[in-house]
């Protein structure tokens, strides 16, 4: 097992769980919002709305991710972090691949987020109505808080899902867990199974506990009907 | 109903001309961004007409690379689903299986490769190959691909079977025990061929994720797929940008194709008065979810 400390195992953990967490909060945002302007009155919002969740979920994370280091940063010259700094590249690719994966898990995120919609009875939308309520208030005070709890579940699946697509940021060289398991079957290939063991065991650590803590929280916010 | 959806009244004067202001603004705020990307694109001379030229005139870059880069990426993909699905099968009975130290064994599998990134997959398989193996260099990123995806997506396909199978109602196998059959015949003459109607679309769905990750052996193990022609393109033509763009449409238009396919089999399936329950986690297409699911509890005969 001496080998294994040889390697930052935890220091690539926890980039990848560093991704995994910005990614999900910049894709619950961004994901809330594409999923109000899919049911919002303006047309135009919808139809947007609607192109890009259709353009976006139907391409290749690896695409949106080699895309947003080439075409963002190379040819746009977009530099999400301070060029100036010793440690530029590493922040700016590790912020290229959060803007990637937010823009994917969002579409997912929107989604869900409109299957519990529909699962609020639609004498909720009609009693706010009733009560003079306008769409945003309707959507963000009566309809989006019991859409949330009724999709913690396939939420969930979605942000295990986004815990392990991390790992395409190594196409872009962010020094998270996969790129580490490369390095160590490079340079230790005798050891295959250990290597894939031990990044195999941190990934389930990763997602089966929250796998089951989201499991059992949703079962306790579920709204009883 | 009259007004257009349940959660806002069918415009007033005032609303319409809020309405009117939104578009206004989101129109302009997506022209800023169009903008943003276009004047940037064109400053570095993106969208030159040279860079573009080739895709229409020179047949060689659709013969030499996006085609023969499209076929090894169908290949991967239809060559993992199939291999999948069997496997998706057997160990989705299995969870279901009367013997407990069977539904224990394929449940920790299933979970165990549900839980792990398929590039992690991938990158162990190419490996295995290289060492175990005597595939040679070329087809090894082909297997190492194929091999990962069917692990991932095998047990995917399983927790699928799993739920189509509990979704069937229960008189179906108890009418088929009565009868005497035995539990296999029970499990491939009744249960199974119900169940894979109601997973079809769910099959269908899982054939898209399986061709975009197909994707990760183009861009981190050496598949030639459509990905990787993006580098030899722009070695060629120097055109990165454009050839990306190229590629992200055609991978858009294969999966849109394949989404469709699934969106229409589940509302022919659940024309049928059988929606595949419990199969798929969202039903965004049935409107009302909750009302849906009463009326076709009755109407589950016709």
């Amino acid at each position: 097992m001496d080998f294994l400390s040889r390697y930052d195992l935890l220091g690539a953990f926890w980039v990848t769980v560093q991704l995994t967490v910005f990614s999900a909060i910049g894709s619950l945002v961004w994901g809330t919002v594409l999923a109000a302007m899919r049911v919002s009155p303006v047309p135009v919002m919808r139809a947007f709305g609607t192109a890009y969740v259709n353009l976006v979920r139907n391409t290749p994370l690896t695409l949106i991710i080699i895309g947003a280091s080439l075409g963002l940063y190379s040819t746009l010259g977009l530099a999400l972090a301070d060029d100036t700094s010793g440690t530029f590249l590493k922040d700016n690719n590790f912020r290229l691949a959060v803007l990637g994966f937010v823009a994917y898990t969002a579409t997912f995120v929107c989604e869900s987020l409109r299957a519990g919609i529909n699962t609020v009875p639609v004498g909720q939308a009609e009693a706010a109505r009733a009560l003079g309520l306008r769409f945003g208030q309707t959507l963000g005070i009566v309809v989006l808080p019991q859409a949330f709890r009724a999709v913690i579940a396939p939420l969930a699946s979605v942000l295990i899902a986004l815990t392990k697509n991390t790992t395409v940021a190594s196409a872009i060289g962010v020094a998270e867990a996969s790129l580490l398991m490369s390095e160590m079957i490079e340079n230790e290939s005798d050891k295959l199974f250990l290597v894939f063991a031990s990044i195999a065991v941190g990934f389930v650590v990763l997602t089966l506990p929250t796998g089951l803590l989201l499991g059992w929280v949703a079962k306790k916010v579920a709204v009883k009907r | 109903m009259s007004a257009p959806s349940v959660l806002y009244d069918a415009p007033g004067p005032r609303a319409r001309a809020r309405n009117v202001g939104y578009t206004v603004a989101f129109c302009l705020a997506l022209v800023a961004v169009a903008w943003f990307v276009l004047s940037g694109l064109n400053d570095k001379g993106q969208l030159d007409g040279q860079l573009w030229e080739p895709f229409v005139t020179d047949s060689r870059i659709w013969s030499e690379f996006l085609l023969p880069g499209m076929g090894t990426t169908l290949q991967a993909a239809a060559v993992a689903i199939v291999i999948a699905l069997p496997v998706g099968a057997v160990f989705g009975i299995a969870r279901l299986s009367d013997h407990a130290w069977v539904r224990a064994v394929a449940g920790v599998v299933v979970e165990f490769f549900r839980a792990i990134p398929v590039l992690i997959l991938m990158i162990f398989a190419s490996e295995f190959y290289f060492l175990f193996t005597d595939v040679s260099a070329d087809s090894r990123p082909f297997w190492a691909v194929v091999t990962a995806l069917v692990l991932y997506n095998g047990s995917v396909l399983a927790e699928v079977v799993r739920a189509g199978i509990q979704s069937l109602p229960k008189g179906q196998s108890e009418a088929s025990l009565a009868l005497g059959f035995r539990k296999t015949q029970t499990m491939t003459l009744i249960l199974l061929p119900q169940a894979v109607t109601a997973m079809l679309p769910a099959i269908v769905s899982q054939l898209v994720v399986v061709l975009k990750d197909t994707a990760l052996g183009g861009a981190l193990l050496t598949l030639p797929d459509l990905l990787s022609q993006y580098k030899l393109i722009a070695n060629n033509y120097n055109n990165t940008i454009p050839t990306l763009i190229v590629i992200a449409v055609l991978y858009i238009a294969i999966n849109t194709v394949l989404t469709q396919l699934a969106a229409r089999l589940e509302k022919r399936l659940s024309r049928r008065g059988r929606p595949p329950a419990g199969v798929r986690e969202d039903h965004i297409e049935q409107q009302d979810v909750h009302l849906a699911e009463t009326k076709t509890g009755d109407a589950s005969g016709a």
